[in-house]
């Protein structure tokens, strides 16, 4: 028997009204599965940083969501304007975020620093011009 | 103590109505830059920000903050509001300095938990 569960979100970019739903949803159903909180906290905070920089950098994607009994697989697809220089962007403190954006209290640059603290697999695919496609593995087991 | 006894004690008004004032708050995590925040708050914090937008909702939802706190009287945008209440998580307004609020909020709850 299959017991995958999977779960699809259009994530609008530059809305801030709604950035971080995609994620405050797969936490809910995390919970509503009887994940350890431990386990759910990582899978929330990685997806969170994951979702707010489609919404700030890529203006929007998607995520889908792959939940079995050994793991939680987290991908967020976007077609936005690629990572440069992905070293850097993993530096803590790091940040190409605009002025208003960090008004807000985002894109304090550790938005993938948290992401690669949380997954325990973190892989960004990413090409300037076309886009980037991060995916996010929290087990479970 | 729960959210809306420590309210009453801090003097602080609850924005979102009393939904949500039943849970535990165990102590307060202050910060501004939300991406730390979602790192280091804990479960059962008390957070005060500055921050009044929509997205303080789903940190406080994420981070399973006890309640928002908003410091110093800094008006709330009623979308931020709603969206908590929705949430079940209440934002409290204090016309009282972060500092403040730390110092007797400590007194309050954080001389208990010790």
């Amino acid at each position: 028997m299959d017991n995958r569960i999977t779960l699809h979100y259009i994530i609008p970019g530059d809305d801030f009204s709604v950035a971080g739903e995609a994620s405050s949803s797969v936490k809910k159903t995390l919970t509503h599965l009887g994940i350890l909180p431990g386990i759910i906290k990582k899978a929330a905070i990685a997806m969170y940083e994951a979702e707010i920089n489609v919404v700030i950098h890529a203006g929007g994607g998607e995520a889908d969501i792959s939940i079995d009994a050994e793991k939680v697989t987290i991908q967020l697809k976007d077609q936005g304007p690629g990572i440069p220089d992905l070293e850097m962007a993993m530096r803590e403190g790091y940040s190409t975020a605009s002025d208003s954006v960090r008004e807000m209290g985002f894109g304090a640059g550790m938005g993938l620093p948290n992401m690669k603290r949380y997954a325990d697999s973190l892989d960004i695919d990413t090409t300037v011009g076309k886009g980037t496609t991060v995916t996010i593995i929290v087990y479970i087991k | 103590m729960k959210v809306k006894e420590f309210a009453q004690s801090m003097g602080m008004k609850v924005l979102t109505g009393e939904d949500g004032g039943d849970k535990d708050i165990t102590g307060i995590y202050a910060c501004d830059l939300l991406s730390w925040v979602m790192s280091h708050a804990c479960k059962g914090d008390g957070w005060i920000t500055v921050h009044t937008h929509l997205n303080v909702a789903a940190v406080a939802l994420l981070t399973e903050a006890a309640c928002v706190i908003v410091p110093e009287g800094i008006a709330v945008e009623e979308a931020t509001v709603k969206k908590a209440a929705e949430e079940g998580i209440s934002i409290l307004s204090s016309g009282l300095s972060s500092y403040e609020i730390c110092y007797r909020a400590h007194r309050l709850i954080g001389e208990n938990e010790a």
